[in-house]
């Protein structure tokens, strides 16, 4: 009841404004910018351009965030944008709680991951394409989360997936690199067509009761139009959506090949943007989400078992971005378990916690590759924490931030989803247990990430060591900045901040031993992991000895890859391949040029009629015609 | 002396300033050296553009003719801006290509001409027999000019396939136009339109009704009746394939529509059945087929016969919206196909058609611009917003579902995720593959590079702006009455 006070409350209270539309207007400038006058004005200009829109972005959000209303929300309507019959869907921003918590940061995050790769280009030859992705990515991802409507949304959507695949297949030199962006774009796909059934369904579904809309505050307002039966297909279905761009099982696997791009770039659409857009929608429409429990508990099932499943792949990997990556789909599981068990406001907390110290990781980890000399596997590394004291410092409290260490954001944000786990009435004691143990793989495998790297002898090459170098302060002060929000991200009053549009938080009541266990667990995975590369590391060699055929299952990540091909890819190309043979092989027998040849040989044009292919096609034509006759004759 | 039926002049200004630009063109052409040849596009833009205002200027009267066989309604001028666009389009991309070709500039130019000539009566024509007219018109303009170049054996072939075909189809057509006449005892739209309200249909009626289905299934390439498609917009010169998969896909939809959304209108569920198996079918059997081929011209073809199938959705839907939403989405089609055919042309060198996925290796590195536009139309032809293409697609599938195909609509979104996969291909092959098949230096053709800006600024604007043209396609549509 509280609930639905405060969002009419939030219906009540919109300020007309017209300057949200700066917010993805820099970024887009940045664009043209880089695409016409990078090249010219070299990579100083585009240098200084990129990120300062990016900056300019994040001045007009803190602008926003001060003037949003308390419990309403801004709204900037630009033009009317489609408009069929009696549908209107306005080309219009808004900023509430939720999107000004996302604005911030990504253009925040963004920011410093935009600064952050003016050094890591630095060697780069076509900054200025970079770059303009870069921007775009960012555009897109504000759009998402500033749109009005469905439809708008899905502008932000659909852009911020295709760059994505643009930025990884940024390198295009590398085959398997551009092979990972068409697996990228192809999985969203599928996660696009899940969201467009379920906006069709949704918009159909409100029209039976003559409400044709798709506005975000309409929906709501109708939202008791929508039977409970359909709201759990229109979940189900959006939900589709979100595990493809969240990178949710059985949609993850584009995730960890997406890899292949730039390190910043991981950094975004892991931290900050992409990745989130999924727990963003779902967040977004959680009054549709309330009507069904059923889709509730499969958006926390899938969320506590892609947490789950993807740690066990990440305890084993040895390329450091893979290990982040998996990391990454680990740790959406978690907001997506939040999500599932109605707490909206823990999820988006550790969406935001997570921004700081996944987005600290990567540009850390990207650290380490840079002055590692492109080397990427953590078993040639070792030892750099002298070396490179400003990236291991950052480094390690991203990891202690990430493994929940008491007093780091982590720790509040991952606690909160594990006590709603357990207590919430859509929660179960054993969405907590299976979210416990990963927590404790989690601190496993990110400290396991910095004993080998940070710590013992140098593995690499002599040439490789002797280039060894801390990265350049363009990189290492957004590593500080970020340290310092990796720190105190968890004591920003989010959880009030969020209320108008999710409820007043109340802490829920579990018994000590719930409340603690994460914690405790999570400081065992890390000392085990000490014992095991740092201590004694013969025994990480043994138990994978001993236990090899795990592994092995383990390290090739269960064979998913594998198995999609099978199941999925090579029976559509197989059917592809028929479908054109029987049509235009068989039946039609013969090519262009086949024929063209048979009538240069004969001489005349007429042979034409007589080599079949004409034939054929009339043929084609005529079971057409009769199909049709008979369906009337009948 | 008999004395002859008044005639409505002003109603046929859009189909003599074409007619008459073409003679002018052949007269210009009789006394001209080659090199000055491409005069005759000017002029024949000049003409086409004049078209295109008279029509414009127009919009909103309704002038009939010859005794209500013919009326220049909104409907036919919103018709006439998409035929003379494509015509504009067309003229442009071909200044140069007629040059590295061995075709012969006045005729192909005057033939284009003609065709639009046939295109306008198409949509204007308001008795069986008149769309008859102009389809005949239009396609046999077409047919010389799929195989207007001799030289090349595809283009010959080309041309006699689609004739052949053509030829079959039209005897549907016809076959079909006499049933409705023997069942309603009219030819004119209006009055069949009447009997069928009246009467319900027969199936004397029921049986014209497949005739026409057939005939203009084939003209809009509809599966099963699309199998000339490939073939031929392989062969014929790929200016021509352009303006064919745009122009005389619009006429064939704008006779169509006519017929069956508001003549026919009141037996719509004896009809919506087929067009609805019609439509899944073209659509999927466009879309997976596109999926294997290693030729984009080829791809582009099978594009064309799946979003033949989007349309039928549309038509499918029928009443206002889907109306509304058929002629719009002609517009988002023509505008993001022109601009596709054109990059094509921009690639290829005399003697090098360049036309192969691979062609198109390491292009956005060469010419950013070029790859750039033709990144956009590809993105906007797989449905990405805030492209014109998504936004079409978009009032179709939502008039669908409005109309209570739901259905359908799921249908139609999922083709449009598999579409994805080769349209992106041509992408990944601009950006993300080396290659050396595109030359280092293509020669400049300011013609080809307005008509391609045209096109993607078309693309982009009416994808971000899309209301008022919107509002147009529905009030043109609504003037149907």
């Amino acid at each position: 009841m509280e609930h639905a006070h405060a969002t009419a409350q939030a219906l009540s209270l919109s300020l007309s404004v017209s300057y949200l539309r700066y917010i993805p207007l820099f970024p887009l400038l940045g664009v043209l910018f880089n695409i016409f006058l990078g090249h010219r004005l070299g990579r100083k200009a585009v240098n200084i351009v990129s990120p300062g829109m990016v900056f300019l972005s994040f001045l007009v959000s803190l602008h926003a965030f001060w003037n949003l209303p308390e419990g309403g929300r801004l709204v900037d309507t630009m033009w009317l944008w489609i408009s069929s019959g009696t549908l209107h869907v306005d080309f219009a921003l808004q900023v509430d709680q939720l999107s000004a918590m996302m604005i911030l940061v990504v253009t925040g995050v963004g920011f410093l991951i935009h600064v952050y790769s003016t050094g890591y280009m630095a060697h780069d030859h076509d900054v200025a394409r970079y770059f303009a992705y870069l921007n775009l990515f960012t555009a897109s991802m504000l759009l998402l989360v500033l749109g009005e409507n469905l439809l708008l949304l899905f502008v932000g959507w659909e852009g911020v997936g295709l760059c994505s695949y643009l930025l990884i297949g940024f390198w295009y030199t590398d085959d398997e690199k551009a092979s990972a962006g068409k697996k990228a774009f192809i999985v969203n796909r599928v996660g696009d067509a899940g969201f467009l059934l379920g906006l069709f369904l949704l918009f159909w579904t409100l029209g039976e009761s003559n409400v044709w809309t798709l506005s975000f505050s309409t929906i709501q307002q109708h939202i008791a139009a929508v039977p409970a039966e359909v709201a759990t297909v229109i979940c189900l279905l959006l939900f589709v959506g979100a595990a493809g761009k969240s990178a949710q099982i059985p949609l993850y696997v584009w995730l960890p090949d997406a890899m292949a791009g730039p390190t910043p770039v991981s950094a975004l659409i892991h931290a900050a943007t992409m990745v989130t857009a999924g727990i963003y929608m779902i967040a977004r429409l959680n009054f549709l989400y309330a009507l069904s429990p059923t889709a509730l508990s499969v958006v926390a099932t899938v969320g506590a078992a892609t947490a789950f499943f993807a740690a066990t792949i990440g305890l084993v990997q040895t390329d450091i971005k893979k290990v982040l990556a998996y990391s990454t789909v680990s740790q959406l599981g978690y907001m997506f378990l939040a999500l599932g068990v109605g707490a909206y406001t823990a999820g988006v907390f550790h969406l935001m916690t997570h921004a700081f110290f996944k987005a600290l990781l990567f540009l850390g980890a990207g650290s380490v590759i840079h002055g590692m000399s492109d080397e990427q596997d953590i078993t040639k590394m070792g030892g750099l924490k002298s070396k490179m004291p400003v990236t291991f410092w950052t480094f390690f409290i991203a990891c202690l931030a990430i493994a929940g260490v008491p007093g780091l954001s982590g720790f509040f944000s991952k606690d909160l989803i594990l006590e709603e786990a357990y207590a919430s009435p859509l929660g179960s004691p054993m969405l907590w247990l299976v979210g416990t143990i990963g927590a404790g793989m989690t601190a496993f495998y990110m400290f396991r990430l910095l004993f080998v790297t940070f710590f013992g002898e140098n593995r690499a090459s002599h040439e490789v060591q002797h280039h060894i170098h801390e990265s350049p302060a363009s990189m290492t002060v957004p590593l500080a900045i970020l340290a310092v929000l990796s720190i105190v991200g968890g004591y920003f009053p989010l959880l009030h901040f969020l209320s108008p549009l999710f409820g007043e938080h109340h802490e829920p009541h579990v018994a000590p031993l719930i409340k603690y266990l994460p914690t405790v667990v999570g400081l065992g995975g890390i000392a085990l992991a000490y014992v095991m590369y740092v201590l004694n590391p013969a025994i990480a060699d043994n138990m994978a000895r001993g236990l090899s055929a795990f592994h092995k299952l383990l390290f090739n990540k269960y064979y998913i890859d594998e198995i999609y091909d099978a199941v999925i890819v090579r029976p559509i190309v197989g059917m592809s391949n028929w479908l054109w043979k029987v049509w235009d092989a068989i039946v039609i027998d013969g090519t262009v040029n086949g024929a063209a040849h048979t009538m240069e040989a004969n001489g005349s044009l007429l042979r034409l009629w007589q080599n079949g292919n004409v034939q054929n096609y009339a043929l084609s034509f005529l079971i057409g015609a009769m199909a049709i006759l008979g369906y009337y004759l009948w | 002396m008999i004395k002859l039926p008044p005639v409505n002049w002003l109603s046929l200004l859009p189909a003599i300033i074409p007619a008459f630009t073409g003679i002018l063109v052949l007269c210009w052409d009789l006394g001209m050296k080659n090199e000055e040849r491409h005069r005759l596009a000017w002029l024949g833009i000049l003409g086409l553009a004049i078209t295109a205002v008279v029509s414009f200027c127009l919009l909103g009267r309704n002038e009939p003719a010859f005794n209500g066989s013919y009326t220049l309604d909104s409907y036919a001028m919103f018709f006439n801006l998409i035929f003379c666009l494509a015509g504009i389009l067309t003229f442009l991309m071909s200044i140069q290509y007629l040059h590295t070709s061995d075709i012969h500039a006045g005729e192909y130019y005057a033939l284009i001409l003609f065709a639009i000539v046939g295109m306008v009566v198409m949509a204007a024509a308001t008795d069986l027999v008149n769309i008859f007219l102009g389809l005949e018109t239009m396609s046999i303009a077409v047919y010389v000019l799929a195989g207007i170049w001799r030289q090349r054996l595809q283009s010959n072939e080309a041309a006699l396939k689609y004739f052949l075909l053509g030829a079959f189809a039209s005897g549907f057509l016809l076959y079909g136009i006499a049933l409705l006449y023997g069942a309603t005892g009219s030819i004119q739209l209006g009055k069949i339109a009447m009997h069928v309200n009246e009467h319900g249909a027969s199936t004397i009626l029921l049986i014209g009704v497949a005739m026409l289905i057939v005939g203009f299934g084939f003209k809009v390439a509809a599966a099963p009746f699309h199998v000339w498609t490939p073939d031929v917009y392989e062969g014929a010169p790929t200016t021509i394939t352009a303006f064919m998969a745009v122009g005389v896909k619009a006429a064939a939809f704008a006779a169509f529509a006519r017929v069956f959304l508001h003549t026919l209108g009141g037996i719509h569920g004896q009809w919506e059945g087929i067009l609805w198996v019609l439509a899944v079918l073209t659509m999927t059997v466009g879309n997976i087929t596109a999926l294997v081929q290693n030729n984009v011209k080829r791809m582009l073809a099978y594009s064309s016969i799946a979003h033949a199938g989007y349309l039928l959705v549309a038509m499918v839907a029928g009443k206002e919206l889907g109306g509304a939403a058929l002629m719009y989405y002609l517009v988002a089609y023509g505008l993001m196909n022109l601009g596709a055919f054109g990059v094509i042309i921009a690639v290829g060198r005399r003697g090098e058609p360049n036309e192969e996925f691979a062609d198109f290796a390491g292009l956005g590195f060469r010419y950013p611009l070029l790859a750039l536009a033709m990144t956009v139309f590809m993105l906007s032809l797989t449905g990405i917003p805030p492209l014109v293409g998504f936004v079409g697609k978009f009032y179709i599938f939502s008039a669908a579902v409005k109309a209570g195909y739901l259905w359908l609509a799921v249908i139609g979104v999922l083709n449009s995720v598999i579409s994805a996969y080769y349209y992106i291909r041509v992408i990944v092959s601009m950006y993300m593959h080396e290659g050396d098949k595109v030359p280092e230096k293509l020669s400049a053709r300011p013609a080809l590079a307005v008509a391609i800006l045209i096109a993607a600024v078309g693309t982009i604007w009416l994808g971000v702006f899309p209301s008022a043209s919107m509002a147009l396609s529905r009030l043109s549509f609504l003037a149907l009455g």
